[in-house]
């Protein structure tokens, strides 16, 4: 069982729990769907800009617990910081979770390291990758 | 083996003397025999795919190793071989389906395949703008969105029979559905998600009654029930290989003679030809109309080896095992707090769906499979019907022949654990 508990951190199953930034946001200046095909997945991201910054971020929708607690924890993370950070955030992030080499490591906030253990799951990449993959488009240009 | 005496039949199962000895069944099939993240295999996931027993395998095995050719246009004698055991598996489905003509069996890549054929060959032919096609809320999208496709292209119309709170089909609807527009109903024998067993011949009789058509979606229903094509009035019949305990990249389209006469190719290529010139080509008679290319030779002959396989088990022994079985898992299931069994058929087979309180259904797979327990988690392929019945997705644990109450057990004491991982 040892490494579901690493899959499965409390961290993690807190944000599934009690996910932060789940609401809907009023006026948003931008906003993006996730969604996986393949198991139903499905979210929408707001996001509202001051400047180059994220001011906020929020989100809603169906998921299991990896995917929501990535939501939650990615929301969480990226307010505050500019595009281009989130930019990286959302580089390194793609890396963890899919076993590669950090190309910069310092991009990636602490408490997103709960999901290192997915990259022994590959059949739970897409679901921890689904919020970051909407921010991906709402940062689009 | 020596080489010089390749035998070009491949040897039946011997057939079966007794009763069902679940134990000696399960010998059969060597992928059950494993461990799987450190625990003993518990396979429910029959319904996605069956394993293998030995003599498909050895079925398979032997036709590579002594008589792989390809068919009907060879002359040396592996050809001959292979075109041999190629037809024999045309004649073994057809008396597996109950079938008139080994004609009338046609081999595809899957069930999916087979409904596309139907909707693309017959479909461009017989249907006209507002002519109407009859699905299920049952469907999987294999039996839905083929539809939609010809739909789109002839102006067709799709209506859809809904389902009661139960999950059988809602029956007095069919009869304000069907109207002399019906050019088709199209459903499956046996729901992927509930597990559903259809009334088909009642629902033919209603079909034909108003001059419409009826395909049966069989990928659920033969790897559990005998089939008879014609005394469930089914005008085409379509299963795959791979969850009747055969290969992948099989499957069966069976048609009434007189429909697939008339039916157009969908396909061209090698093999379903009559004559061909730059200008315009003729086409071979069924089945060969339908075969275009080289079909799956092995995989038919892997096919033929699982019908020998499951008719050398007594079908009766077989039904009521599978049946008291899916009753175990039923009760077992919803005496779990926070598991809810969807759907309360009246006729039940193959599968039981359910979901897990405050738990994602991936998240049950996920910590099932640490168990090495084997279960579908998703949506299956049946959006709409995960709408209708308002859930994202469901756990879903389908079972086989080689299923026992001891892989039931193991569910619902792996169903306490993933309580117990979530709720840390």
């Amino acid at each position: 069982m040892s490494d579901l508990t690493e899959l499965y951190q409390n961290l993690i199953l807190d944000h599934n729990r009690s996910p932060r930034n789940y609401r809907v946001m009023e006026q948003p200046d931008r906003s993006a769907e996730g969604y996986n095909p393949s198991c139903g997945d499905q979210l929408t991201l707001w996001l509202k800009f001051d400047g180059d910054l994220i001011a906020d971020a929020s989100f809603q929708g169906n998921g299991c617990a990896i995917s929501r607690a990535s939501a939650s924890l990615m929301t969480s993370s990226i307010k505050g910081r500019t595009r281009s950070e989130a930019v990286a955030m959302l580089d390194g992030f793609q890396q963890m979770i899919t076993g590669q080499a950090a190309s910069d490591g310092a991009a990636l906030p602490a408490k997103l390291s709960a999901f290192a253990g997915v990259a022994e799951h590959p059949s739970r990449v897409k679901c921890a990758g689904l919020a970051w993959h909407a921010l991906k488009n709402a940062l689009k240009d | 083996m020596n080489s010089m005496a390749a035998p070009a039949i491949v040897p039946a199962a011997p057939p079966r003397s007794g009763r069902f000895d679940l134990e000696l069944v399960r010998r059969d099939f060597p992928a059950l025999d494993q461990l799987v993240n450190g625990h003993p295999l518990v396979y429910l996931d029959s319904g996605a795919t069956a394993q293998k027993p030995l003599a498909v395998i050895e079925a398979l095995t032997g036709f590579l190793t002594r008589d792989n050719a390809n068919v009907h246009r060879g002359v040396h004698t592996l050809s001959q071989r292979a075109t041999e055991l190629y037809d024999k598996a045309r004649e073994r489905t057809r008396r597996f389906l109950g079938a008139a003509e080994a004609d009338e069996v046609i081999f595809t890549a899957g069930t999916t395949a087979a409904i596309n054929l139907v909707a693309q060959s017959w479909g461009r032919r017989f249907l006209s703008p507002g002519d109407e096609i009859l699905l299920t809320e049952l469907e999987h999208h294999s039996n839905i969105v083929p539809w939609q496709l010809i739909r789109d292209f002839t102006g067709a119309v799709i209506k859809v029979i809904p389902i009661n709170g139960a999950g059988d089909l809602d029956l007095a609807s069919l009869d304000r559905l069907l109207s002399r527009r019906t050019r088709l109903v199209a459903l499956t024998h046996v729901s992927n998600v509930l597990g559903t067993v259809n009334p088909i011949r009642q629902i033919a009789d209603r079909a034909h009654a108003v001059g419409a058509l009826v395909l049966v979606d069989g990928a659920q229903s033969a790897p559990h029930l005998p089939i008879d094509v014609r005394a469930l009035g089914a005008d085409f019949f379509i299963f795959s290989g791979h969850k009747l305990y055969g290969p992948t990249g099989v499957g069966v389209l069976y048609g009434r003679r007189e429909l697939l006469d008339r039916m157009p190719p969908w396909q061209g290529g090698g093999g379903m030809i009559g004559r061909v010139s730059f200008q315009e080509s003729t086409f071979a008679p069924v089945p060969n109309r339908f075969e275009a290319g080289t079909p799956p030779i092995a995989e038919a002959i892997g096919l033929a080896a699982a019908m020998d396989y499951l008719e050398s088990i007594p079908a009766a022994d077989l039904i009521s095992h599978e049946a008291s079985l899916l009753r175990y898992a039923e009760r077992r299931l919803a005496e779990v707090s926070g598991v809810r069994v969807l759907g309360r058929p009246g006729e039940r087979v193959g599968v039981v769906s359910f979901t897990v309180d405050d738990t994602h259904p991936h998240d049950v797979g996920t910590i099932l499979d640490h168990q090495g327990i084997a279960v579908r988690t998703g949506h299956h392929c049946a959006q709409p019907l995960m709408h209708r019945l308002d859930v994202p997705s469901t756990v879903r644990a389908s079972f086989g022949l080689y299923n026992r109450v001891a892989d039931v057990d193991a569910l619902v004491d792996g169903l306490g654990k993933v309580r117990q991982v979530m709720s840390a």
